[in-house]
């Protein structure tokens, strides 16, 4: 068993883990984090993606000692400080790219994470940029639209409806 | 009320506040007080003799509560089917015993054998792993032919051999479509495949079973689509426990698309192991165990013929179908390539003579049951095809040739036992043509072909029979269940309500749409409406969510139930106001008399109820609940026209999907946001079904295709730019026989676009001077590349 210390969504936080813990896990069963999903256990989902020292990190293929003493962002440490949605958050309501919900916290980490290194993409640029996210519900439209209105670009003048 | 909570309101979700801040519960989410967690060992070989299972070494494992093998379910009732067919010589349908664990023999690879309960997910791994296993392999029947032939080794011992059913619908018909086709001035002839899917939610299932000794009450919280029907299948059939001690909750759901509303083992499993351990029992699935253990999808191999006169009317259709059920019986899998698909063969189209005969037969795989249309896109593909086909053949416009025999009067009674309400088929084409600038594609069709690419333009009408279904006709037709559905409204004192209903939303946004309904025929705001759905404990009796059925059939049922409390309110405002009720009007929340200025409000009306100070007490009950069931007269007939164009690298056979238009007629919608994120979906899953998905065995029963390194999900990547994608749903002709005049726009995405996406496909290999007239889906590049050789 080991001890981890990090920071999580600002707070200090820490446990006794087994060697084979994964972040994920650490994330949802010692901490509460339950908005991190697990989807798969290959990798290719992207349901669990959270930020590790800023950068997009799917948390099912790390372990959670590999991130002993790291800033840890989650879907929880989002919203704005008064609660309300962030940018992101906000423009997958209004252009509807959320509907189970499930994939929903991993693609809006991987979108500011996208978002953080180019603030203003191409359509294209999202779609390849979504490729370790895979949502069953939406038919991605949506949330591609919702990823290029977060980040300010004209989306009706983009689209055909 | 704001314009923007209304019916045909595109209101934001309220659901999505949660979702977006990790604040959902989903049964994963779920941990209670003591739980213990169950790891399953499953089957690695898909056909063999259970010799003797060997649990002393793991049961002396660290944490190790308890380990379960067959015998201790001993007196415990299989997982039970839902539906009987009648095979055309009246017998009924073969149906297997379907234990929980697997007993004398294993029937497919992911079938449970044993069931190790621990303190830790870990240990109960680590246990299971030590768990020893004697079996002796048999040889697995995994192509439904060979699994048909004599001699053929049986899946079941006790049952006569690998034939479920031999379906024939309609059989009276059979004759005459021989005849027809005989005597045809031409007949199209074509054999294809519905290509296996996996469901694939993204939330796999997960299944937490509590007891409680002080009440002897058993509670499961489950992935389901349909927590009531799961009460009643496993507490009557399975475990013995009355509806009044077992609590099933299906809390937030991550997606169903049908591989959610059946009865899986693993449910029952810790609800039972609960009880038997003394604790609460944890069983989270991982996506590998998701793949060999959800039901499956499609899997039909089929031979349709349709015939036509010389003047191109279609006058007879044949299709022969194999069905795989699998290696049992799923909750619903019978009714899929039967009544589901043999409705559905008129399509469009005036076609007056339809035969089907479908044989279902049991295999070494994992059992296949309802997945995204159900029955509907296998029906509305082979149909599609055939029809374009036939186009071809005979040298005539493919959007012609449909038009030609499309069915114009209704209401229409079909050949194939469905009678269809309402429909402009013309209207969606029109719409459709419109909007995919067929007239450009020349031109289109040029510019890729300078580029060195093929360009193929495809098209396909389609209908569906959703919102089922009326209780009385699906009875006849061997379903062991009503398919009503339930709400239960109650007013509070203050005016807010609360609507406790038996549909369930995965996603679809009934938290959203079902208070637009509400706040429309009250006149108040929809954020004074709460939906309670999922809970057995907290919902009347109800069948949930599949066939494009929430709307159309739960949706009745809150009206009904909604007009109730209309009609007692109106009778309450009428003694507050010494009026005649007959004179009382409802408006924007509040009571008037009519061709008066004397008005009560709506929350006025409400306190009377439960403040009865002032009330005609000798007339009317206290109190503002009412509950009411509805059971459909019809099932309800979606209707589209989908377009699509691909360019297809002559290369490498690589296809890519340039533009996609999709010409809906769902009645009426209440909220178009969401109708269009429904068809995104499903043209979503529609295109994965044509270009990518496939669940692929090998000839030891092997999956193959069992992660997502080797099932391939479509991505963003996948589909079409915004710039050339449109979902259209203005075409309405609303549903005559239900209160709000709506159809269900859930599936019609799946079920339209399969057949598009590969009637395009074979439009640009032709036009490049290939002669291919099928490609079996997915189409994927080495497929496109070996028919173009």
């Amino acid at each position: 068993m080991t001890q981890v210390t990090m920071t999580v969504n600002g707070k200090a936080a820490s446990g006794t883990v087994e060697g084979r813990t994964l972040l994920s896990g650490f994330l949802r069963e010692e901490l509460g984090l339950t908005g991190t999903h697990v989807g798969c256990d290959t990798s290719q989902c992207g349901a669990c993606v959270v930020h590790v020292d800023g950068a997009a990190v799917k948390a099912c293929t790390m372990l959670a000692a590999e991130a002993d003493g790291a800033e840890v962002t989650t879907i929880e440490g989002m919203a704005n400080a008064d609660g309300s949605l962030n940018v992101i958050q906000q423009a997958f309501q209004d252009h509807h790219g959320l509907q189970c919900g499930f994939c929903t916290p991993g693609m809006v980490m991987s979108a500011a994470a996208l978002l953080k290194d180019n603030p203003k993409p191409s359509e294209q640029e999202v779609r390849d940029y979504l490729e370790g996210n895979i949502c069953r519900c939406t038919g991605y439209h949506n949330i591609v639209k919702a990823i290029l209105a977060a980040s300010g670009q004209d989306v009706p003048a983009m689209a055909a409806e | 009320m704001p314009k923007d909570s209304g019916i045909g309101a595109s209101t934001k979700r309220r659901e999505d506040m949660r979702f977006l801040t990790g604040a959902g519960n989903y049964t994963d989410d779920i941990n209670l007080a003591g739980q213990a967690y169950v790891h399953f060992l499953r089957s690695d070989v898909a056909h063999g003799t259970l010799k003797n299972v060997d649990t002393s070494a793991a049961a002396a494992m660290p944490g190790v509560v308890r380990i379960f093998t067959s015998s201790d379910f001993d007196g415990v009732g299989g997982i039970p089917c839902g539906w009987q067919v009648t095979s055309k010589d009246g017998n009924v349908m073969q149906e297997p015993t379907h234990p929980i664990l697997a007993t004398g023999k294993v029937r497919h690879v992911g079938e449970m054998i044993a069931a190790v309960v621990a303190d830790t997910p870990e240990q109960a791994r680590d246990a299971a792993e030590a768990i020893v296993l004697d079996i002796d392999e048999l040889p697995a029947m995994v192509d439904m032919k060979a699994a048909l032939a004599d001699g053929a080794t049986k899946v079941h011992d006790d049952l006569n051999d690998n034939l479920c059913y031999d379906w024939g619908f309609v059989e009276e018909n059979r004759e005459a479509v021989d005849k027809a086709m005989s005597e045809a001035a031409h007949v199209t002839s074509l054999e294809l495949v519905n290509n296996r899917l996996v469901a694939n939610p993204m939330e796999p299932r997960v299944a937490v079973g509590d007891y409680a000794r002080h009440s002897d009450e058993s509670t499961l919280y489950t992935t389901s689509q349909n927590p009531h029907v799961i009460r009643l299948l496993m507490g009557a059939f399975v475990l013995g426990i009355p509806e009044h001690k077992l609590r099933v909750v299906a809390p937030d759901v991550g997606g169903g698309f049908g591989t959610k509303i059946f009865h899986y083992a693993e449910e029952a499993f810790c609800t039972f192991a609960a009880k038997a351990c003394n604790r609460p029992v944890k069983w989270t699935s991982s996506r590998s165990e998701a793949f060999i253990s959800d039901a499956h999808g499609r899997d039909h191999v089929t031979k349709i013929e349709l015939a036509l006169d010389a003047d191109n009317n279609f006058t007879a259709l044949r299709c022969l179908t194999h069905a795989n059920m699998g290696a049992y019986l799923s909750t619903f899998a019978p009714s899929v390539p039967t009544w589901l698909h043999g409705t559905l063969l008129a399509g469009n189209y005036r076609t007056p003579l339809i035969y089907t005969n479908v044989k279902a037969v049991f295999t070494n795989t994992v059992p296949v049951d309802a997945y995204r249309g159900a029955g509907r896109p296998e029906a509305t593909f082979q149909l599609e095809r055939v029809i374009d086909k036939a186009a071809r053949e005979l040298g005539v416009d493919p959007v012609d040739l449909r038009r030609q025999n499309f069915i114009r009067e209704f209401p229409y009674a079909t050949p194939v036992a469905v009678e269809y309400d309402t429909g402009d088929y013309d209207a969606t084409m029109d719409k459709m043509l419109e909007l995919a600038d067929r007239d450009g594609f020349d031109a289109r069709r040029k510019a890729s072909e300078a580029k060195g690419k093929l360009r193929g333009f495809g098209v396909n009408c389609f209908i569906e029979a959703c919102g089922i279904a009326p209780s009385n006709l699906v009875g006849q037709l061997g379903a062991r269940a009503g398919l009503y559905e339930s709400a239960t409204v109650r007013v509070n004192a203050t005016g807010g309500l609360v609507v406790m209903t038996g549909s369930h939303s995965h996603g679809q946004g009934h938290e959203t749409t079902f208070p637009q309904v509400v706040a429309e025929m009250i006149g108040i705001d929809a954020d004074q409406v709460e939906i309670v759905h999922g809970d057995t404990a907290r919902t009347p009796m109800g069948m949930g969510t599949y066939g494009s059925r929430s709307i159309a059939v739960g949706g009745s049922a809150m009206v009904r139930a909604t007009e109730k409390i209309i009609n007692k309110t109106k009778k309450i405002a009428a003694h507050l106001l010494e009026a005649a009720e007959a004179d009382i009007e409802l408006k924007d929340g509040a009571f008037s008399v009519a061709g008066t200025d004397k008005s009560v409000t709506w929350g006025e009306v409400t306190l009377a109820a439960y403040v009865p100070h002032n009330y005609p007490l000798e007339d009317i009950e206290p109190g503002l609940e009412e509950t009411a069931f509805y059971d459909p007269s019809n099932f309800t007939y979606p209707a589209g026209a989908y377009a699509c164009e691909v360019e297809v690298d002559p290369d490498t056979g690589t296809v890519t999907i340039e533009r996609f238009v999709s010409a809906d007629d769902f009645g009426n919608v209440i909220n178009p946001m969401i109708v269009e994120g429904q068809v995104h979906g499903g043209i979503a899953q529609g295109i994965g079904q044509a270009l990518l998905e496939n669940c692929s065995y090998d000839e030891n029963g092997q999956l193959l295709s069992a992660s997502y390194m080797d099932y391939t999900m479509p991505r963003a990547d996948n589909l079409p730019h915004m710039e050339h994608y449109t979902v259209d749903h203005s075409c309405q002709t609303p549903c005559t026989h239900n209160p709000l005049g709506v159809k269900g726009c859930g599936e019609a995405g799946a079920i339209g676009s399969p057949p598009t996406v590969i009637n395009a496909i074979i439009d640009a290999l032709q036009s490049g001077g290939h002669k291919v007239d099928h490609i079996d889906m997915p189409a994927t590049p080495d497929r496109v590349w070996a028919a173009m050789q």
